[in-house]
């Protein structure tokens, strides 16, 4: 008995090991990969200039269109889905708390539309354009990353929101607060930090998402200066670059990968920094 | 037989979904006294207690009937805002529950609700009301620390504090001191005795010595039922039930 406890333990060890290690060398061999590519072809002109006449055969130019364009729509969708996906995510926790079957039911349906792929929401998006005879525009990009990214949104901020006691929703009403009073003032307040992850969250998905702006966002070599224009983005920009015979185009989608995966890095070290802030308040139930 | 009546709880019944939680119960509370609930665990006074400021409505299938007279008027089947009802008593929970913000915030929150943003105002108030619970001298010098790095015993004080600041006339408190160390326990007991002068308390409790030691009237509950209701010195020194007799002497809890 002893002896098969041990062997239990001992090969639980090495499959948790093994898979630790594993999820490790993949991350790094991606940053390795990403970075040994793409690091040679990393200049200022790259990030500092649109493309030129020649820059998808390998001539000068750079991905500044893209950079601008992806930051336009990330944080374009994100700072609307958190109007939208906020208030939602407080309601179900707040307001609804008699209706836990309404509450799960909504649960659900986000869920389902969290599942649903990115290509199907890019699809949705443009059928809508087509219909309302609306061009590939940075506001379509927009709407659509919205659209993808709030269930994402409301049910991260929705699990974080779940865990907060009971007693203190019971605490803040007996103040003489209305639910209202208490989301705002009471709940956002505690799970502040948790909020800025789940927005954090969000924002990666709706900066590296390239299949819902495909038909909706465009592509342009130009950086867009109204909404009503079409945007380069950054996976985009990998996507064709990648997809070029010659060399040096395919060393700078590395690069762009690169910028990417950078932009993406410095969101959430100052995510991680503001949290940390808001932490002071924070009651450890 | 009783001074004025605070509370009248009137043929209340509670279920939640088929379970019948509080079974018809009429109990007076009488005002500026402590009137405490006891009674095993499970017998529905916490329940009770939670009816009487309608916190009960955040239960997902309670269903109450009956009637709750405060000062006359049934808070169950009023058209009178339900946060002002709330707002009329303070509540003290088995654990603190401090707001997610600093110390002087906690308790500024209830007054900048009710709309005195005064900042003269507020910086009195708060003082008057942490010297209530003998926390002033504890926190003067760090009002703006966040009230989640207080010990659980000045926690708890804060929340008493807090509450006052809403000016209630009612102090419902469950089981407060449960997760006190006995120091923090005794200055809430004595906080207690003091304020009832100016509030109706109503605290429930399953610590027999507590009762005791502070209770003015006392309901006896048993498995959602009252079982017998009366001044603290009837209950205590002549039960008229069985079940009163039983529990007083320690034979279940």
């Amino acid at each position: 008995m002893d002896r098969l406890k041990k062997i239990e333990e001992g090969f639980f060890r090495v499959l948790m090991f093994c898979s630790t290690v594993l999820i490790a060398i993949t991350l790094f061999l991606i940053i390795f990969s990403i970075l040994y590519k793409g690091l040679p072809s990393i200049s200022w002109e790259m990030i500092s200039q649109v493309p030129k006449g020649g820059f998808y055969f390998g001539k000068e130019g750079g991905i500044l269109n893209a950079i601008v364009g992806s930051l336009y729509l990330s944080f374009g969708s994100t700072f609307l889905a958190a109007i939208f996906g906020l208030p939602l995510a407080l309601f179900m926790n707040v307001h609804l708390i008699r209706h836990k079957k309404l509450v799960n039911g909504i649960r659900y349906v986000l869920d389902l539309l969290w599942g649903v792929p990115s290509i199907v929401y890019g699809a949705f998006g443009f059928a809508i354009m087509v219909y309302l005879g609306i061009r590939a525009s940075l506001l379509a990009g927009i709407i659509t990353v919205t659209l993808f990214i709030i269930p994402i949104m409301v049910r991260s901020i929705d699990e974080v929101l779940k865990p907060v006691p009971r007693g203190l929703l019971e605490a803040s009403l007996s103040l003489g607060s209305t639910r209202s009073e208490t989301s705002y003032r009471v709940f956002f307040k505690q799970t502040l930090p948790g909020i800025i992850t789940a927005v954090m969250l969000s924002f990666g998905r709706a900066i590296g998402d390239a299949a819902s702006i495909l038909f909706t966002a465009g592509y342009t070599d130009y950086i867009p200066t109204s909404l009503h224009q079409q945007t380069a983005t950054l996976p985009l920009s990998i996507f064709f670059q990648l997809s070029s015979p010659i060399p040096e185009v395919q060393q700078r989608a590395y690069a762009s990968a690169l910028v990417l995966i950078f932009i993406i890095l410095v969101i959430s070290i100052l995510s991680r920094l503001l949290t940390r802030k808001y932490q002071r308040n924070q009651i450890n139930f | 037989m009783m001074e004025n009546v605070k509370i009248r709880i009137k043929d209340l019944n509670l279920y939640f979904g088929k379970q019948h939680i509080l079974k018809n119960i009429n109990v007076e509370i009488p005002e500026k006294k402590i009137t405490v609930i006891m009674g095993p665990s499970g017998c529905g006074k916490t329940t009770l207690m939670k009816s009487l400021n309608r916190l009960t409505d955040l239960n997902p299938d309670a269903r109450l009937s009956g009637s709750i007279f405060i000062d006359g008027e049934d808070i169950l089947h009023t058209s009178e805002d339900i946060t002002k009802i709330r707002k009329m008593m303070g509540l003290l929970a088995q654990r603190p529950y401090p707001l997610p913000m600093n110390i002087y915030n906690n308790i500024a929150y209830g007054l900048r609700i009710s709309g005195r943003k005064n900042k003269r105002f507020l910086d009195r108030r708060i003082e008057h009301y942490l010297r209530q619970v003998n926390l002033w001298d504890e926190v003067k010098d760090r009002l703006r620390d966040p009230a989640g790095a207080l010990s659980i015993g000045q926690q708890q004080r804060l929340c008493l504090a807090r509450g006052l600041a809403v000016d209630p006339e009612i102090i419902l408190a469950d089981e407060p001191t449960s997760a006190l160390d006995p120091i923090s326990s005794q200055t809430i007991e004595e906080k207690f005795l003091e304020l009832k002068s100016n509030y109706t308390i109503v605290l429930v409790t399953h610590i027999l010595r507590q009762a005791k030691r502070i209770a003015d009237h006392v309901v006896f509950m048993y498995l959602g039922e009252v079982v017998e209701q009366g001044t603290a010195r009837e209950i205590f020194e002549n039960p008229r039930e069985d079940k009163t007799k039983s529990y007083l002497k320690g034979l279940f809890y």
